[in-house]
């Protein structure tokens, strides 16, 4: 790695040599420490991909099996709360984004303004989603012994299924519509407890940056928190379509 | 800062990238714009072709968030190489469960 005799001569005369307070021990330089633990983020989010995509992969399966119950159970989802909460997380991603670049560049107050407004958009996205859920709660469409077919047995009875032109269904595959709601809360709930976890260690963050710690040249922290964040934000970017969107043109 | 640090600064196998706003704005804006998109190609009877356009548009914003706001795209080769591993293997289990409950069937009926 040091290719200039002065380093190579430092590093024989004092093994203990001087070096930045956030470099570990064991790394030659700080660059080598940044590279290492971005490696290491990025093989995490490997992790989360793999553990994402069997609930993707589950709901590509019984969205095949069961197209009309899944076509029906999704105009139940309202499509602008869905199509705000999209806009909500990119905006998110966003001033995570700029957040970055204030530390790169050493801005405090920039740096905790973007982390607080991380903070509220994610807030805002979880509000969204509560709105959400309590609808679902209300028509009985939590799966469970409590779940009603009655949007899809009975579509004229439902203001959603009426407004989507929804025909009545066959109870066999009138059944399949928990599937997909089954579906729904276990996606967006381990989303949102993604969410959850990204919003606590954000307000852990900006207690750290405004004390200083993020803006003094180690920035390590913040991004590899963006990494987590963007991973969330494209979670969601896939979600949307194959929750909200199957299919919302006439029938 | 010390010698030693400044010396690594200089000899180090790369500089620390720093997008510049104007970039994140720029992805910022066309996110929202394809997020429009996508809802209203819903809205559009499109038959076997509206799930493609989709997931089509979603696989492009996914990859705008990925090299810009996640900075693959100036990242080292190594993480370009994790990034690429973790897509193929993701794809690869992907598409060999579905070739399996595909085709489990084949000759039954």
């Amino acid at each position: 790695m040091s290719d200039s005799p002065t380093i190579a001569h430092d590093a024989h005369e004092a093994p203990h040599h001087e070096h930045p307070p956030y470099q570990r021990h064991h790394f030659e330089t700080v660059e080598q420490q940044a590279d290492a633990t971005n490696f290491a983020m990025w093989l995490f989010l490997l992790t989360e991909i793999m553990f994402f995509g069997g609930l993707f992969t589950a709901y590509l399966i019984y969205r095949n099996w069961y197209y009309p119950a899944f076509v029906a159970a999704s105009h139940q989802l309202n499509i602008f709360w869905g199509t705000a909460n999209t806009a909500v997380l990119i905006s998110s991603s966003f001033t995570m984004a700029m957040g970055v670049w204030c530390a790169e560049t050493r801005r405090k107050g920039g740096l905790v303004l973007c982390l607080v407004l991380t903070f509220v958009l994610g807030l805002v996205f979880l509000g969204i989603k509560t709105i959400e859920y309590s609808e679902k709660i209300e028509k009985h469409h939590v799966p469970g012994f409590h779940y009603s077919l009655n949007s899809f047995l009975n579509p004229d009875s439902d203001e959603a299924a009426k407004a989507a032109g929804d025909k009545p269904m066959p109870l066999d595959m009138a059944r399949h519509t928990e599937i997909y709601f089954f579906l729904y809360f276990a996606m967006t709930g381990m989303h949102a407890l993604h969410m959850i976890i990204g919003i606590a260690l954000l307000g852990f963050m900006i207690f750290r940056a405004q004390a200083g710690a993020y803006t003094a040249g180690h920035v390590t922290f913040v991004e590899n928190f963006g990494l987590y964040w963007h991973f969330v934000d494209i979670v969601w970017i896939f979600l949307f379509p194959l929750l909200y969107l199957i299919s919302r043109h006439a029938n | 800062m010390s010698e030693q640090t400044q010396h690594e600064a200089k000899h180090g196998e790369h500089e620390h990238h720093v997008t510049p706003p104007i970039v994140y704005i720029v992805i910022f804006a066309t996110l929202l714009v394809f997020t429009a998109l996508t809802v209203g190609a819903s809205y559009i009877e499109m038959g076997v072709f509206n799930p493609i356009v989709a997931i089509l548009i979603g696989v492009v914003k996914a990859t705008l968030v990925v090299l810009f706001f996640m900075g693959v795209k100036y990242s080292t080769k190594l993480t370009q190489l994790t990034v690429g591993a973790g897509l193929f293997t993701f794809l690869a289990l992907i598409s060999m469960t579905l070739a399996d409950y595909i085709s489990r069937a084949w000759g039954r009926w």
